[in-house]
C-alpha cells in the first residue's frame, strides 16, 4: 500500500480504535482551554458547535477497548450496549473539556440518557435537541428553527462566544466538504469497491467524528487520490447493502468478517456524519439553512418519522442506486427502532425479490465464528441461486 | 416476613361503586369499539400519553387504545399465543411487548378477549413514546391508514424553564397549535364531518373536571392509611382517566370514586389491612403476573400510595388540566404542554418528582420495576435510585420483569428481593427507633 495512504487509514484507525479519544487531545493540546460539547447518536448540526470554537464529538459508544465498570450500575437491563459505554468514557474521565452534552429524543432509551448525564455529571450543561417527528407539518421547520437557535443560544452562553453568521458560514463550509468528501468516498465505494476495503472506508468516516474537522478535511483530500490510484481488482463477490449501523456500530471484526466475504457498496454506518446528501447553502440565513437541510436535504433512519421518506423504500432505492445484488439487514441487541424497521425491510426485500439476510450484533460482541457462518451460507446459497 | 393481621373493616355505603361502574364502563367502550368494527364506521387509534381525545370526541371518533387492550389480554392469561404470532412474523423478543399483542391481534382475525379489535382508519401518535410511533408505521403499512404524529417538544435539560414567558414555550405552543389545527383538517377528511368548535369546548370541559377530580383521588392517598392501593385500583382510575376522557361518564366515575375514597378515609380504612409500609411504584406493573406481584407487597402490609404511572399514562391529567374554553384550540396547545410535559418527559428527569411525591405522601420507600417491553419507563432506573439514596436518604429497590411477557417472571427471585427490601426497612424503623 502507498505509505501516505497508509499512514492516512493508522491515523484514523487510533482516532477510532484508541478511547482515550487522541483527535480530541491533540485538538486541546493546541487548545487547552477549549471547550468540547458531546453530542450522542444520531446527529447533531455539528457546525453550531463549531462555529462557536467548541470541539464537538461524536459520542458512538465503544467495543471491548472499553470496560464497563460504572455504566451498567445506572442502566437498567434490556437496554442497548451503546448507552453504557458512552456513559463510560465520560464517566471514566475520557471526554476531557466536556462543557455541553447534547442528545437527541431518537429512541425511548436514549430519551433517558439527558436525565442520567444530568445526574452524573452536575456541571456539564445536558440539554435535549428535540428534531421535529411530525416532519411534514407546515410547522415543524419554523420550529426546528427555533429550536436550533435556542441550542445555539446555550452553546454562545456557555463558551461566552457569540456566533454570528459570518463564523456559522464558514463553519458550514468545513463541514460541507467534509460531507462532500465523504460522499466521494461512498461513491468509489459504490463503483470501485476493490479499491477501498469496507474496514478503510469505515475508519475513514468514522475518525470524522472523533477528531479535528479541517484536520479530517486534510486527511480525505489527500487520500481519496491516493485510493482512486490504487490499481486492485475486482474480485468475483456479491454486492451488497448493510443496513442497521445507523446508531449503535458493529465491531470492526464483524465488518471484516464482511469484507472478507462480500463488496459492501453502500450502508448507513453513521448515517449522522452523512446525514446531509447536499451541501448546505451558505447564503441566507445560514442556520435556517442547516435547519431546512435536515428535513429536506436528508437521509433517512429508523429514528426519523418522515411520511416521505418510508424506510422501505428508501431501502430499496440505496440498493437499486448502488447496484447491490443483495442485503444485510442488521439491528443492534436490544435497539426497539431497528429490530422493529427489520420487518419491514424484510417484508419490502421478500417483496421485491431480493435476497437477504436479517442478524443482530452488539458493539461489544467478541465471537465472530457464528456471523461469519451464517454471511458465508448466505453468501454460497446465493451463488448456487446465481449459478 | 410478617404475619398477616386482619382488621376489621367497618361498613361502607359506597364499597365496590367504582369497581363496578369501571367493569360497565369498559363494557361500553369494547361495545362501541364492536359495533364501529361491524358497521365499518371509522376508528381511531390513538395512545394513553397524548391521546387527543378532546378532538378526537368532537368528530365522534371511537377510540381504540392498544395498550389498554393489550394489558387486558395480559390480567386474562390470554397474551401469550398473541406475542408468538408477532414473533412468527419477524418481531424480535427484545421489543415491546405491547406491540406485539396488538401485532397478535391483527394477525389472529382481530378477535380481542373483550369484544371486535377494530382497524384504525386513522392514528394519533404523539412523541411521548418513540415506539408510539413505530408502532403506528406497522398500522400505516397493514392498512394505509393516515397516520398523525403529534410532536410534543419535551423537557430540554440544563437549566430548562417551562413558563408561559420563555420564548421556547411560546414557540412550541406555536408548534402545537399549527399541528392540532392539521389535526383538525385530518379529522374532518377522515370523519366527514365539519368541526364543530363548541363541542370541543364541551368535551374539554369535562376534561377539566375529571382533571380536577383525579387530582383529589390522589391527593386522598396523602392520609393514612392510604384508602387505595395506586398499583391496583390506581391502575383502574387511570384506565377510566384514559377510555373516558372528555365524556360525562368519566366525570361521573371520578365523582364515585372520589366519593367512595373519602368514605373510606373517614372511617379509616385503608387499601391493606394494618397499613405498615407507604410505598411509591416507579415503573409500571407487572400484568402477566398482576395478582402474584400485588400479592408479594400485600403480604408485608406495604401499599403503594402513590405512582409514577398513574401520572404519566394519564396522559398528563394529574397535573391539573385547567382549559380556557374561550379560546379553545390556543388553550388545549398551551394546556397539553404544561401538563404532558412535566408528567411524560418528566420520566427522564423524575428524581426530583420522586422526592417531592416521597414527602408529600410520607413514602417508606420506592420500588422501581424495570420493565424489559418499556424502555420508556426503564432505561434510567438505577441511575435515579441511587440519586434518591445519596440525596434524600430513600431506599429504593430495583427489580425487573416485564409488562406482558410472562417468559421473564421469575417469581421466586422476586420475591426474595422483595422481602429483602422490607426486611432493610424493617431494620431501618428500628434503628431510627420508630
Amino acid at each position: 500500500m502507498d505509505q501516505e495512504l497508509e499512514s492516512i487509514i493508522e491515523e484514523c484507525r487510533v482516532a477510532v480504535e484508541d478511547p482515550g479519544y487522541p483527535g480530541l487531545q491533540d485538538w486541546l493540546s493546541s487548545n487547552p482551554d477549549g471547550l468540547v460539547l458531546g453530542h450522542f447518536q444520531v446527529y447533531f448540526p455539528e457546525e453550531l458547535a463549531h462555529a462557536a470554537g467548541m470541539f464537538p464529538l461524536k459520542l458512538m459508544g465503544a467495543d471491548t477497548s472499553v470496560q464497563i465498570r460504572e455504566a451498567d450500575a445506572h442502566i437498567a437491563a434490556f437496554v442497548c450496549s451503546i448507552l453504557r459505554t458512552s456513559l463510560e468514557q465520560a464517566i471514566s474521565g475520557r471526554i476531557r473539556n466536556l462543557a455541553i452534552y447534547v442528545t437527541h429524543p431518537i429512541c425511548d432509551a436514549a430519551r433517558h440518557l439527558n436525565g442520567v448525564w444530568t445526574r452524573q455529571f452536575p456541571d456539564v450543561n445536558c440539554q435535549i435537541l428535540y428534531y421535529p417527528h411530525n416532519t411534514r407539518s407546515a410547522h415543524g421547520l419554523p420550529y426546528l428553527v427555533d429550536e436550533y437557535r435556542r441550542v445555539a443560544g446555550i452553546i454562545e452562553d456557555v463558551t461566552g462566544t457569540t456566533i454570528s453568521d459570518e463564523s456559522l458560514r464558514a463553519s458550514i463550509e468545513v463541514f460541507n466538504e467534509n460531507r462532500r468528501l465523504l460522499r466521494d468516498l461512498y461513491g468509489i465505494k459504490r463503483e470501485t469497491p476493490w479499491l477501498v476495503s469496507f474496514v478503510e472506508a469505515y475508519l475513514l468516516t468514522r475518525s470524522a467524528g472523533v477528531m479535528d474537522r479541517e484536520r479530517h478535511n486534510d486527511l480525505l483530500r489527500r487520500a481519496l487520490p491516493l485510493i482512486r490510484a490504487r490499481t486492485g481488482k475486482s474480485q468475483d463477490k456479491i454486492r451488497i447493502v448493510f443496513e442497521g449501523g445507523f446508531c449503535e456500530q458493529p465491531p470492526l471484526e464483524l465488518l471484516s468478517v464482511l469484507q472478507d466475504v462480500v463488496y459492501v457498496v453502500d450502508d448507513d454506518l453513521l448515517i449522522g456524519l452523512r446525514w446531509l446528501v447536499e451541501d448546505v447553502p451558505t447564503a441566507g440565513d445560514p442556520l435556517e439553512n442547516l435547519a431546512e437541510a435536515y428535513i429536506e436535504s436528508s437521509s433517512y433512519s429508523p429514528v426519523q418519522r418522515d411520511p416521505l421518506k418510508p424506510k422501505e423504500k428508501m431501502l430499496l432505492a440505496r440498493i437499486r442506486d448502488s447496484n447491490a445484488d443483495a442485503a444485510i439487514v442488521a439491528a443492534a441487541k436490544m435497539c426497539e427502532p431497528g429490530l422493529e424497521e427489520q420487518v419491514a425491510y424484510d417484508d419490502a426485500l421478500r417483496e421485491a425479490g431480493l435476497p437477504h439476510l436479517i442478524m443482530e450484533f452488539e458493539e461489544k460482541t467478541t465471537n465472530f465464528e457464528q456471523a461469519r457462518m451464517e454471511i458465508e451460507t448466505f453468501v454460497e446459497s446465493m451463488l448456487f441461486e446465481f449459478a | 416476613m410478617e404475619s398477616q393481621r386482619v382488621a376489621i373493616r367497618p361498613p361502607l355505603e359506597h364499597a365496590g361503586e367504582s369497581r363496578n361502574e369501571s367493569r360497565r364502563l369498559i363494557d361500553a367502550w369494547w361495545q362501541e369499539l364492536t359495533r364501529a368494527d361491524e358497521e365499518e364506521r371509522p376508528v381511531a387509534n390513538a395512545f394513553v400519553m397524548g391521546s387527543m381525545a378532546e378532538i378526537l370526541h368532537t368528530f365522534d371518533l371511537p377510540i381504540s387504545f392498544p395498550e389498554i387492550a393489550a394489558l387486558q389480554t395480559a390480567v386474562r392469561g390470554q397474551q401469550m399465543d398473541l406475542l408468538l404470532a408477532a414473533e412468527d412474523e419477524g418481531y424480535s423478543p427484545d421489543i415491546c411487548g405491547y406491540v406485539k399483542i396488538d401485532v397478535g391481534l391483527h394477525a389472529t382475525g382481530r378477535q380481542h378477549p373483550q369484544g371486535v379489535y377494530p382497524k384504525p382508519a386513522i392514528v394519533v401518535a404523539t412523541n411521548m413514546c418513540n415506539t408510539y410511533i413505530k408502532w403506528a408505521e406497522i398500522w400505516e403499512r397493514k392498512y394505509e391508514c393516515p397516520v398523525f404524529v403529534l410532536d410534543l417538544p419535551g423537557w430540554r435539560g440544563t437549566g430548562f424553564e417551562y413558563d408561559r414567558t420563555s420564548e421556547t414555550f411560546a414557540n412550541d405552543v406555536r408548534y402545537v397549535e399549527g399541528q392540532l389545527r392539521e389535526l383538525i383538517e385530518l379529522c374532518e377528511q377522515v370523519s366527514g364531518r365539519p368541526f364543530d368548535v363548541d363541542k370541543l369546548r364541551i368535551v374539554m370541559g369535562h376534561v377539566n373536571e375529571m382533571s380536577e377530580l383525579y387530582q383529589a383521588i390522589l391527593a386522598q392517598n396523602k392520609n393514612r392509611p392510604a384508602p387505595f392501593n395506586a398499583l391496583t385500583e390506581g391502575i383502574n382510575y387511570m384506565g377510566i382517566a384514559n377510555m373516558a376522557r372528555g365524556r360525562p361518564e368519566g366525570v361521573e366515575f371520578m365523582r364515585t370514586a372520589l366519593a367512595e375514597l373519602e368514605e373510606r378515609v373517614a372511617k379509616g380504612v385503608g387499601a391493606v389491612a394494618d397499613e405498615r409500609w407507604r410505598l411509591l411504584l416507579v415503573g409500571t406493573a407487572c400484568y402477566s403476573n398482576f395478582r402474584e406481584f400485588v400479592g408479594f407487597f400485600d403480604q408485608w402490609n406495604g401499599v403503594f400510595v402513590a405512582s409514577e404511572y398513574m401520572s404519566y399514562a394519564g396522559g398528563g391529567i394529574d397535573r391539573g388540566i385547567r382549559y380556557d374554553l374561550d379560546r379553545p384550540i390556543e388553550s388545549l396547545a398551551e394546556q397539553i404542554l404544561l401538563t404532558t410535559q412535566p408528567s411524560m418527559t418528566g420520566i427522564f428527569h423524575s428524581h426530583e418528582w420522586q422526592a417531592e411525591i416521597a414527602r408529600e405522601y410520607d413514602i417508606d420507600g420506592i420500588c422501581y420495576h424495570g420493565i424489559k417491553s418499556c424502555r420508556t419507563v426503564s432505561s434510567g432506573l438505577p441511575d435515579a435510585r441511587e440519586w434518591l439514596m445519596q440525596h434524600e436518604d430513600l431506599p429504593g429497590l430495583f427489580v425487573q420483569s416485564d409488562l406482558v411477557d410472562a417468559r421473564l417472571w421469575a417469581g421466586a427471585q422476586l420475591r426474595n428481593r422483595i422481602d429483602a427490601f422490607f426486611e432493610s426497612l424493617q431494620s431501618r424503623r428500628a434503628q431510627a427507633g420508630v
